[in-house]
């Protein structure tokens, strides 16, 4: 199957079978390394990318169910060499360590932040719960939510 | 007094002595090492025990027995070659940060080399919280050494005595003309090379960039997507792989039909020894022709989790298992201090296996020319890593080439070369490289946990407080941290290795969180068992200067005895000192008297570990090493049962996320007047005790084995 997939604003065409993970084809076609493979069970976030605004594991999402829904990954945030808000947040707030998990962090702030601008700390922990930082930085994290939200 | 003679030793054995994974592969061929070019070098002759080989033999201005090099090109830039590997507990800023303390240039323009076995001198691995203490001051000598040679070669363009120049910003100076040369003017056309011994160093109280809380470098190539892990790399015309795996472990493979996958477009079954793989054009397929792989397995009957703690016991090592310390230490009569005392208590605390869980599974990919092979692999010992290689394919050091890019975390768990062997292997065979990233399922099944353990402690104690009697006993588990650091004249510590029935290696801290869990429990035992505060038996006990200040300290900041337990709010305190840093740590737990489930609502952690080195990066080493510690303390463990692991997935290994710990505080003592240590690993070691004790405070319940309560505390 071809399928026509809109990511970063962008439309790829790609010859591949339906049921290829979108984590796959974005890594190995088109080269959009920041989203990361951390379990393949949708389990840990590495994976997070956003269908329409709304944060998705990508790993447990086939190609071929995407439709025209638009792709944002974490390349896609950075506008003109400015970094989104939320990348910024976390920078300052060096709200990482090996930031193999980052990029989904990253992402699934975005997507909370699109719901709820204003979230009080425990809805950024219910909320980001399914995101797994191995390294231990949930309260830099939570504070660089924060932090974006803001600044708006 | 054998636990504590040859320390490094035992632990490098500890480190190192993973069992490896058996593949028997055949033959291979040479490479070479090409290094910089022109410039200043200097180079820092290693210690003995470091001195064991080169990155290089065939440049013959380096010479064997160097561990570390710093280059400054025709350009200014400043390359500093180190084979240590940055995992995220950020040695690639505090490194950085040592250089450009002692050189006088701005951290932006120095490059730091790392983890490349063409490049970089040999270095036995980044474990241990090592590289603060050895590392850094060997690059700060490289680093002073090198201003002093700048300082020389300016003082001879300017026609002037060295003494009235200074170095700043890369540059050499003389404040009193304005002269200056930069560095790049000082080092271009030079082919200039020494070998250095020692340096001056400035001290902590006089540092300026080092000590000072430090940006991660690179850090905006983490929030863009942009750093490029393993796991992301690709090479022209690059294939995918995918490794058969048993359905057991000590399984053997009968009989194997490939034949279907074999007729896939773009397959290759390969089969060596006792290793299957195959490769294929993109990662779907290579699963895809695994599962049509027909393989038939037969394995022994193995030691199942039921029976684990008993055969730990039971069953003395035998190989590989080597890390043996020569029988117990002993101080005094045990026997004689049991005898004195007013309370006597034996008690047996367990821990299980766990997994490091690092996000990053273990990946490589592995390219071969001309009978040489580059490996890119996630590990923390690149040339343990080239070792592997080198056996596995028959090849001299000289044809592997091992590269670590900067690596989704490790925690202990990537000691050995298994991804990198198996990619390896496969790109041979497919003639073109090949990336192998491991899945979540193998990383739990096929790579090596955190050895479980039984800990027997005896111990004895006068109604005054006075500890008189000391015995620890600890099976498997390991030997780090054994030791008691409150004062005792009577004690007998032994560490037993057992033949496990699991593939186990070092872990964060190796045995010291098994063994602190074990006697900070049972510290607070002793102290409950003759009527005195918990903290007040401890500082009873113990003259250690350095360790009485964090337990001090933690106590304040957390409030120690301010409050009452409860039946629904706990608290306990638990502390040490291990790899030349100290460590107390106090919890507050919640219990919920509905359903029994429990809460960890605060930890207050002090820790020293001498002159800090980034303020910043020693906070987000403390905080994640507690978050982490909380999940071996509370819910982790690997389960197993007749050579198969029962939960190899992250649904079913439940790891520290978001809602399990409310509130952090870190205490830091900085001594600047203190040689700087590791800060990686003991920071974990007081969490568990400490949250067990609190468990006792509310309940009266006294939990001996981690994890503590995987199912909430109703149900344990």
């Amino acid at each position: 199957m071809v399928y026509v997939l809109e990511v970063n604003g962008a439309g790829h065409s790609l010859e591949v079978p339906a049921e290829r993970s979108l984590l796959s084809v974005l890594r190995d076609e088109l080269d959009l390394t920041g989203t990361k493979y951390g379990c393949g069970e949708g389990q840990c976030g590495a994976c997070t990318v956003l269908l329409d605004g709304r944060p998705v594991r990508s790993c447990r999402t086939n190609v071929g169910s995407v439709g025209k829904r638009k792709i944002t990954t974490i390349e896609g945030l950075e506008q003109n060499g400015h970094l989104h808000p939320v990348q910024q947040a976390f920078l300052e707030s060096e709200a990482f360590q090996c930031a193999y998990c980052t990029s989904g962090m990253i992402i699934s702030a975005v997507g909370l932040l699109g719901r709820t601008p204003h979230p009080t700390e425990e809805e950024i922990r219910n909320q980001m719960n399914g995101n797994v930082c191995r390294c231990g930085t949930y309260s830099r994290i939570i504070a660089a939510v924060k932090q974006a939200a803001r600044r708006g | 007094m054998a636990t504590r003679t040859n320390e490094f030793d035992l632990e490098l054995q500890e480190q190192c002595g993973i069992r490896r994974l058996s593949y028997g592969f055949e033959l291979g061929r040479r490479d070479f090492f090409k290094l910089m070019g022109a410039g200043v070098l200097v180079c820092l002759a290693a210690t003995p025990f470091e001195a064991q080989e080169s990155g290089d033999d065939d440049d013959e201005t380096i010479p064997k027995t160097v561990s570390a090099w710093l280059h400054i090109g025709e350009d200014g830039r400043v390359s500093v070659f180190t084979g240590k590997s940055e995992m995220g507990q950020n040695i690639r800023t505090s490194l950085t940060q040592q250089v450009a303390e002692e050189l006088h240039v701005p951290m932006s323009a120095i490059t730091l080399v790392m983890g490349d076995t063409a490049l970089t001198p040999f270095d036995i691995g980044t474990f241990g919280s090592r590289t603060t203490p050895t590392m850094g001051p060997q690059l700060r000598k490289a680093a002073a050494c090198m201003r002093e040679i700048l300082l020389g070669m300016a003082a001879n363009r300017l026609h002037t005595d060295r003494s009235t120049l200074v170095a700043a910003d890369g540059k050499i100076r003389n404040p009193r003309t304005g002269q200056s040369l930069s560095f790049a003017q000082l080092s271009r056309g030079q082919r200039f090379a020494t070998v250095i011994e020692d340096a001056q160093l400035t001290p902590a109280s006089g540092w300026h960039v080092a000590g000072c809380p430090t940006p991660k470098v690179e850090g905006r190539a983490f929030v863009t997507g942009e750093h490029k892990y393993t796991t992301d790399l690709k090479q022209p015309g690059m294939m995918y792989g995918k490794v058969l795996r048993a359905p057991a472990f000590r399984a053997t493979l009968v009989s194997l039909d490939s034949s279907d996958a074999e007729k896939m477009s773009g397959v290759k079954v390969i089969r060596d020894g006792a290793f299957v793989g195959v490769v294929a054009p993109d990662e779907f397929m290579a699963a895809k022709a695994l599962a049509v792989l027909k393989a038939k397995w037969e394995w022994p009957p193995q030691i199942s989790e039921a029976q684990l703690f008993k055969s730990l016991r039971e069953k003395r090592a035998t190989q590989g298992q080597s890390y043996d310390k020569n029988g117990a230490d002993v101080r005094g009569s045990v026997e004689e201090g049991l005898r004195t005392a007013d309370k006597t208590l034996a008690q047996t605390y367990t821990v299980s296996y766990i997994a490091h869980t690092p996000l990053e599974p273990r990946a490589a990919v592995a390219d071969w020319h001309d009978g040489k092979v580059t490996v890119w692999t996630g590990s923390q010992r690149p040339f343990g890593v080239r070792d592997e290689l080198a056996d596995a394919f028959r090849l001299s050091h000289q044809q592997v080439r091992v590269i670590i890019p900067d690596t989704g975390s490790a925690y202990g768990g990537k000691h050995t070369g298994d991804a990198a062997l198996e990619a390896a292997r496969l790109a041979k065979a497919a003639e073109k490289p090949v990336k192998l990233v491991w899945t979540r399922e193998e990383e739990f099944t096929w790579s090596y946990f955190r050895p479980s353990g039984v800990i027997d402690i005896k111990s004895g104690a006068r109604k005054d407080g006075i500890i008189t009697a000391w015995q620890h006993d600890n099976y498997n588990s390991g030997s780090s941290g054994i030791e008691t650091p409150y004062n005792v004249p009577n004690q007998r510590i032994e560490f037993h290795p057992s033949d496990a029935p699991l593939r186990q290696g070092s872990y964060r801290g190796l045995a010291a969180p098994a063994n602190f869990f074990a006697r900070e429990s049972h510290m607070d035992e002793l102290a409950h068992a003759i009527g005195m505060d918990p903290l007040e038996f401890r500082l009873k006990n113990l003259t250690d200067a350095r360790l009485r200040a964090v337990f001090q300290a933690a106590a304040e900041k957390f409030g120690w005895g301010r409050q009452k337990s409860s039946p629904t709010c706990g608290f306990g305190i638990g502390g040490g000192t291990e790899k030349g840093s100290y460590v107390a740590t106090c919890a507050e737990i919640g219990i919920d008297p509905a359903t029994g489930e429990l809460h960890v609502e605060r930890i207050v952690e002090a820790f020293e570990c001498g002159a800090v080195m980034n303020p910043d990066g020693l906070e987000n080493q403390i905080t994640g090493a507690i978050t982490q510690g909380l999940g071996g303390a509370l819910f982790e463990a690997i389960h197993f049962d007749h050579g198969k692991i029962l939960n190899p997935h992250l649904a079913q290994y439940r790891v520290p996320r978001f809602v399990d710990l409310l509130r952090v505080e870190v205490v830091v003592l900085d001594r600047k007047d203190l040689p700087s240590a590791g800060a990686g690993e003991t920071p974990i070691m007081g969490v568990a005790p400490a949250i067990a004790n609190a468990i006792f405070s509310a309940t009266g319940i006294r939990l001996r084995g981690l994890p503590l309560v995987p199912n909430g505390l109703e149900k344990t």
